[in-house]
């Protein structure tokens, strides 16, 4: 037996997101989180652009629109001006792993105390599907119409492994949101990040692997069965660093 | 027991798709926004498990303990 009721702090509203979106089961998540831990009003969403800024839409918490990419940056100095504060930036991963690679780097690597949660949908989704750093190789976008090509496009980039590679992070981990067992591990993932940021333990990264069914063409049910096929294979989801304890 | 907010729905049919139990099911009606939302089938056959309400992308499914059958 088990109950849900949904949070309060996301408008009685339908989201922004497309049918299927698992961005907005990402900020459901969130959300469920914050009220689990009674952190509701004492959190602050730092949202970035991209998708995820349509979090401004419905997200009935404090939060804090900010320049491309600037997420982390602008974090740092909300978490330094207001420590008792939950503070988390919300990104997608053409705002972290592209415009915003430097910021994202450096708040890791200065071991700052707030939480980044990042939408991995491997597509630009706002501008209409081009390719992000994460595209998966093959994987058709608007600018790579024959599949991402290694030879002119390089790799995608993992991103919790190289943050994890930092010496600062307390907390690194990575979760697929297409499958219960998933969105379980994302659950008690996110809050185990926020719990060890209120403890004042230092960074903490938690990426989740989204779909995108409008640029990826397809049904959003057969998102979920592409995602089990290629971006899990790629980007594997586990803990990669954990200093909570 | 499980609610269903058809106002929330967007018909992705995640809820279809992973319900243990088999008993939900896109309907024939669409809402307001025109998504066809779905529907339970045997609600006497639930477990309340809440598999639907965690995998709802919009929280439009809210699942709470009992039933309303006294």
């Amino acid at each position: 037996m088990a109950e849900y009721k949904r949070s309060t702090m996301i408008a009685d509203a339908p989201s922004g997101y497309c049918p299927g979106c698992l961005h907005s089961l990402a900020t459901r998540l969130i959300s469920d989180v914050l009220e689990e831990l009674g952190q509701g009003d004492n959190s602050l969403n730092v949202i970035s652009v991209g998708c995820s800024a349509l979090n401004i839409l419905y997200w009935n918490g404090d939060f804090l629109s900010v320049a491309h990419g600037r997420a982390p940056a602008a974090a740092t100095g909300i978490k330094r001006t207001n420590p008792e504060r939950l503070v988390f930036a919300y990104q997608g991963d053409g705002d972290l792993c592209a415009i915003g690679l430097a910021e994202i780097i450096s708040a890791a690597n200065r071991g700052e105390n707030f939480t980044v949660i990042f939408a991995n949908n491997q597509t630009y989704g706002m501008t209409g599907g081009q390719m992000a750093p994460t595209t998966l190789i093959g994987q058709k976008s608007t600018t790579t119409v024959y599949g991402r090509d290694p030879q002119t496009t390089g790799y995608p980039m993992k991103m919790c492994e190289l943050i994890a590679a930092l010496e600062a992070p307390a907390y690194v981990a990575r979760f697929a949101l297409n499958s219960p067992k998933g969105v379980r591990e994302a659950r008690a993932g996110i809050k185990k990040a926020f719990q060890a940021q209120l403890d004042g333990r230092g960074f903490t990264f938690v990426e989740l692997l989204t779909n995108c069914p409008t640029n990826w063409h397809m049904s959003p049910l057969q998102t979920l069965d592409y995602m089990n096929m290629n971006t899990i294979p790629y980007f594997k989801p586990g803990v990669y660093k954990d200093k909570t304890e | 027991m499980v609610q269903i907010n058809e106002a929330l729905c967007k018909g992705c049919g995640y809820c279809v798709k992973f319900c243990p139990k088999q008993i939900l099911q896109i309907g024939k009606t669409r809402n307001r926004r025109g998504h066809f939302y779905p529907e339970m089938t045997h609600e006497s056959a639930c477990i309340t498990c809440a598999v639907c309400a965690m995998m709802c992308p919009e929280g439009a499914i809210e699942v709470s303990k009992g039933g309303d059958d006294a």
